[in-house]
């Protein structure tokens, strides 16, 4: 990490409500390409200076781990950080109101995915490439949350109920989910296992049913 | 009215399994909305999520255009805050408790144990759209080339999946 030592920036005063609504707007409508929350970062934490860096990766920590779109969950935290409920209501409605406007115009306008060929085979082109953006993200995410072998299995478990057992994401998520929760459980020694022994045995933690 | 109820709590429900990002809820978003329901076709769907990459902020507010298509626009309001409200709240308040959470040794096994699950939902998203998407060889190379992109470089990603949308353009208009 080459980055310079970091003399935090010095955090300005929390924005006016409007303010708020306005910058969670702008970058709401200028997030192009995905990865919302890159812009998210450089927004609230380099240009309006509204939170440090430690604060967005606290946040960013609980966006990922809750249900909902990541840019939602941030906006929400953030606004509630800055301004308290109606910040929470406004930043979320600033971030999302661009996009959905859009996408319902969109609706109208496409002439309902229509049968325009040429309309078809744009986006048609379009969702394959989204197909390697989002294995990118799984990557990513990927890196990030899996350490040990354990973890993969509960990978692979899920992608198999989901994508091939055709198994409710639901269930997916609970029976998977509580097993994977239960071997991560807190142990006496303190933190949650890191290098734990070799996984004992992978089909025992299989919810399948 | 049935209609809005069907709306919402398809929505609502598929908010809650948005672990990890929109993508891990899009097996669920299908079933639902392309079986379930009649909705939309899956093509439909897969052409919404196309234009929802090209939308700006979170790339599900796709949403509203399946709400737009059954229902007009009452019907993208009712999807939209479906789908944001409930988590909404939830975030709200988990994030007022987050740092009393601090000291709760289960908070760290719960972010562990449904970071793993979360990959697996995204993975299996990523499956159930390459299905439908993946359909030729062109396809399958636009995909691997984005993807290859991607991990290389840090570039934004609008600009390969533009460029793969203009390769398929290219490809039609000289087929």
């Amino acid at each position: 990490m080459s980055k310079p030592p970091a003399v935090a920036l010095p955090v300005a005063p929390p924005p006016s409500l409007w303010r708020l609504f306005l910058g969670f707007l702008i970058m709401g409508s200028t997030s192009l390409g995905g990865g919302v929350i890159a812009y998210l970062r450089t927004g609230l934490v380099t240009h309006y200076r509204w939170l440090d860096d430690e604060t967005f990766v606290e946040l960013m920590a609980i966006s990922q781990s809750l249900p909902g779109l990541n840019a939602t969950n941030m906006s929400i935290l953030a606004g509630d950080r800055l301004r308290g409920w109606p910040g929470a209501l406004l930043g979320a409605l600033g971030m999302c109101l661009p996009g959905a406007s859009l996408m319902t115009a969109a609706a109208f306008a496409v002439g309902v995915g229509g049968d325009d060929p040429i309309s078809k085979a744009f986006l048609h082109a379009i969702a394959a490439g989204a197909v390697g953006l989002v294995t990118v993200v799984g990557v990513q995410l990927g890196a990030k949350m899996l350490y040990e072998i354990a973890d993969y299995v509960f990978v692979a478990i899920t992608i198999v109920l989901v994508a091939f057992l055709h198994v409710s994401v639901l269930y997916a998520l609970i029976g998977v989910g509580a097993v994977a929760i239960w071997w991560h459980r807190p142990r006496k020694t303190g933190l949650p296992d890191t290098k734990d022994a070799a996984p004992k045995d992978p089909a025992q933690g299989d919810p399948a049913s | 009215m049935k209609q809005f109820l069907d709306l919402a709590g398809a929505f609502g429900y598929i908010s809650l399994l948005t672990v990890g990002g929109g993508m891990a809820a899009f097996p669920e978003l299908k079933y639902l909305t392309v079986d379930t329901y009649h909705w939309v076709t899956f093509p439909e769907l897969m052409h919404y999520y196309s234009l929802g990459q090209l939308a700006p902020g979170p790339n599900m507010m796709m949403v509203a255009s399946i709400g737009a298509q059954v229902a007009g626009l009452p019907g993208a309001a009712v999807v939209l805050v479906a789908f944001i409200l409930p988590t909404g709240l939830f975030t709200f308040g988990i994030g007022r408790l987050w740092n009393h959470l601090d000291k709760w040794p289960w908070r760290a096994s719960i972010q562990r144990g449904l970071g793993s699950v979360a990959v697996g939902l995204v993975a299996a998203g990523a499956i159930v759209l390459a299905r439908g998407a993946l359909t030729d060889w062109l396809t399958i190379a636009l995909a691997v080339t984005v993807f290859g992109l991607l991990m290389r470089t840090k570039i934004n990603p609008a600009i390969p999946i533009v460029a793969s949308g203009l390769v398929g353009l290219g490809v039609y208009w000289l087929g």
